[in-house]
């Protein structure tokens, strides 16, 4: 424990240098700039970013992709509370308070308090990060190649469970990303696959330009397509606001508690953000006692979705670090990120790369304090971004993912991709199915694909050795049990209907 | 943009029918991907699973999916709208020079099509004066120029017009 201390103040020392903390600004900044527009959020703003960090050291490159999601989670309160518009999917539930108290003219009050629950909320994230991620890490160097595989089960299951769309969809969408991840060179046969004879299938599919294709040009076409019109609200952020805000925001302690402890639970499973944040909201206005004022522009309902969207969106780095598993699309993003920089993440970042990971916990406490100050300073300057029209963002947006798109590998092929992926994007979300679980497969197909095989090489093909032993068969149930979620909750709530207690 | 749609309001393709040709189109991405790892083979090897095997089963599982997909699509009212047809006409006013934007960075590098772009996005999308849209069309791409080329070195594609320019 006292070791993990010294590698942290050692990480300190690392995410402290002057050049480190000017990439915290900046990554901030363009963090919060990505969040508002439309087309861009934390998953794709970081993959056109990504190329531009090749030449810097792994440890500045993460600072500066981490803080620019630090960035993309404040930014979703903007405009949640300021337009109306949830930038994120785990922002929805900020809007149900956030905007009428825009509408009322405390635009001002809804800021301070979603930033500063935003930030409480990513606070305690990192101290759980700081404390846990270690022991998780040194717990899974023992994982041979069932386990690694069954906790990526474990993964993919929590998404069919967790989200609100019909299961069958979800699977299809995941299972295209792990055959996409699939196509070209097999890595230990060496044969080539799913080409059909076309060269440019040889790498396969690039999930940096999966991502801005789906999450970029499909979010430009689907705004397109509402005619959308920015009706926002003016915001003025003062030092007398924020302060009067804080002085009130001690009463939602006991909120702000229940709110991390469902954030943190829930951010480190998979797509866990957006249901953390309505179930904080949920419970926070059955509790309060002014819950039946929920909706009407109530504090207290931004307070407990933005701390559980935060503390969810942290946790979902906890995984990533310690197990190789992302909770998010951006912490995806992120990890791809990794790969690029020759680091292999997983339990052994934490033994062979300790002043990548500890620099990089550090940066999240520095990032998250600085990026306060940030949003808090500069909301006026976001709220005026905003405001460009549509008609003049599209186009520079069309032209940054074009320009991102290309820069992955230097290919002129992948701009004409990125089109096709947007194409698909927007039919897929029109007829909802997920997105996420999309991008992860493709993200963890070869190492999911790895795994899986090598596991069976050891058992010379039967399945059983998914249960061979109690640990793999724990990860294995708990992936049963989260996949087959709607169903058991479902029969549960049969049974107490059946039997009133 | 806030032009009234054309064609009648109300009318357009229903969600029923979309789900449908979406279930239908992941139905035979399955079976291609279940083709294809046929071809290379998903049995067991000499040196353990052949390298369709995983895929093989992924094809199979989007398949399985998709006939459920297909079913609950032939449940659904099929007078839900999937979106008006002039929603679609915005749409394809975006879709449109994108793709001609796209196709048109290989032979002619980024900055020229990314200049005209822009032109038209602003001249026929948000009927701007002549003004801001040289501004912003030229102002743009010389922005993306300067951080990726001279800052981050990093070449961005060009074609004949850069070519003469001797950039």
């Amino acid at each position: 424990m006292l070791d993990n201390f010294l590698n942290l103040w050692h990480g300190f020392y690392i995410a402290g240098d002057p050049f480190n903390l000017l990439l915290m600004v900046v990554g901030i900044l363009l963090g919060v700039i990505i969040g508002v527009l439309p087309g861009l959020g934390g998953a794709n703003g970081v993959a056109i970013l990504l190329p531009l960090t090749f030449s810097m050291s792994p440890t500045s490159a993460i600072i500066l992709l981490s803080c620019i999601y630090w960035g993309a989670l404040f930014g979703g309160a903007i405009t949640s509370v300021l337009f109306n518009i949830p930038g994120e999917p785990w922002s929805v539930a900020t809007t149900f308070d956030g905007h009428p108290m825009a509408r009322q003219g405390k635009a001002g009050e809804a800021l301070t308090a979603a930033f500063t629950s935003s930030f409480v909320g990513a606070f305690v994230a990192i101290i759980m990060i700081t404390l846990v991620a270690p022991l998780v890490a040194s717990f899974a160097l023992q994982f041979g190649p069932a386990e690694k595989f069954a906790v990526y089960f474990l993964a993919f299951c929590s998404f069919i469970g967790m989200s609100k769309e019909p299961p069958a969809k979800t699977i299809v969408s995941m299972m295209i990303g792990f055959a996409l991840a699939a196509v070209g060179l097999d890595m230990v046969t060496g044969q080539l696959r799913l080409t059909f004879g076309f060269e440019e299938l040889l790498n396969g599919f690039d999930f940096l330009i999966a991502v801005i294709g789906l999450f970029g040009i499909g979010e430009i076409l689907l705004t397109m397509e509402e005619g959308l019109e920015f009706r926002g609200k003016a915001a003025k952020i003062d030092a007398k606001v924020v302060l009067r805000t804080w002085a009130t925001l001690p009463k939602y302690w006991a909120t702000s508690i229940r709110s991390c402890i469902i954030g943190c639970w829930m951010g480190i499973t998979p797509a866990g953000a957006t249901p953390a944040s309505f179930m904080a909201y949920g419970i926070a206005k059955r509790v309060s006692k002014n819950g039946k004022n929920f909706g009407n522009g109530e504090i207290e309902g931004v307070v407990a979705p933005e701390t559980a969207a935060h503390a969810a969106g942290t946790s979902a780095l906890l995984p990533m670090l310690a197990l190789g598993v992302p909770g998010s699309p951006t912490a995806a993003v992120l990890l791809g990120g990794l790969l690029i920089w020759g680091l292999q993440p997983g339990p052994m970042l934490f033994v062979e790369q300790k002043e990548f990971v500890w620099g990089l916990i550090a940066s999240m406490y520095l990032g998250n304090l600085v990026g306060l100050f940030v949003v808090l300073t500069t909301v006026p300057l976001f709220a005026a971004i905003l405001r460009i029209p549509f008609s003049i963002i599209a186009p520079v947006i069309l032209v940054i993912c074009a320009i991102g798109a290309y820069t992955v590998n230097n290919n002129v092929f992948d701009v004409v991709m990125m089109l096709v992926f947007g194409v698909i994007g927007y039919v897929l979300k029109k007829t909802s199915y997920p997105l996420a679980p999309l991008v992860l497969a493709i993200v963890l197909g070869d190492s999911a694909e790895e795994a899986f095989r090598q596991s069976l090489l050891g058992s010379g093909g039967s399945i059983s050795v998914f249960w061979s032993n109690p640990l793999v068969s724990t990860i294995m149930a708990l992936g049963l049990v989260a996949g087959f979620w709607t169903l058991i909750s479902g029969a549960i709530a049969r049974f107490r209907v059946a039997q009133p207690a | 943009m806030e032009e009234a749609p054309h064609g009648a309001a109300g009318s357009g393709p229903s969600q029923r029918s979309v789900e449908l040709g979406t279930a239908l189109l992941t139905l035979l991405f399955g079976l291609i991907v279940v083709y294809g790892s046929w071809k290379v083979g998903f049995g067991w090897g000499a040196d353990g699973p052949q390298a369709g095997f995983f895929p093989f089963y992924v094809g199979l599982i989007i398949v399985g999916c998709s006939l459920i997909n297909l079913l609950s699509a032939l449940r659904e009212d099929p007078r839900v709208l999937f979106a008006e047809w002039g929603q679609l006409g915005q749409v394809l006013k975006v879709l449109v020079p994108t793709t001609l934007y796209c196709l048109a960075v290989e032979p002619l590098g980024i900055y020229l099509p990314s200049i005209l772009l822009i032109t038209v996005f602003m001249k026929w999308l948000g009927k701007y004066g002549w003004g801001l849209t040289a501004a912003i069309a030229l102002g743009v791409p010389a922005a993306f120029y300067l951080v990726f080329e001279k800052w981050f070195l990093i070449p961005l594609p060009k074609g004949p017009i850069e070519a003469l320019l001797g950039l």
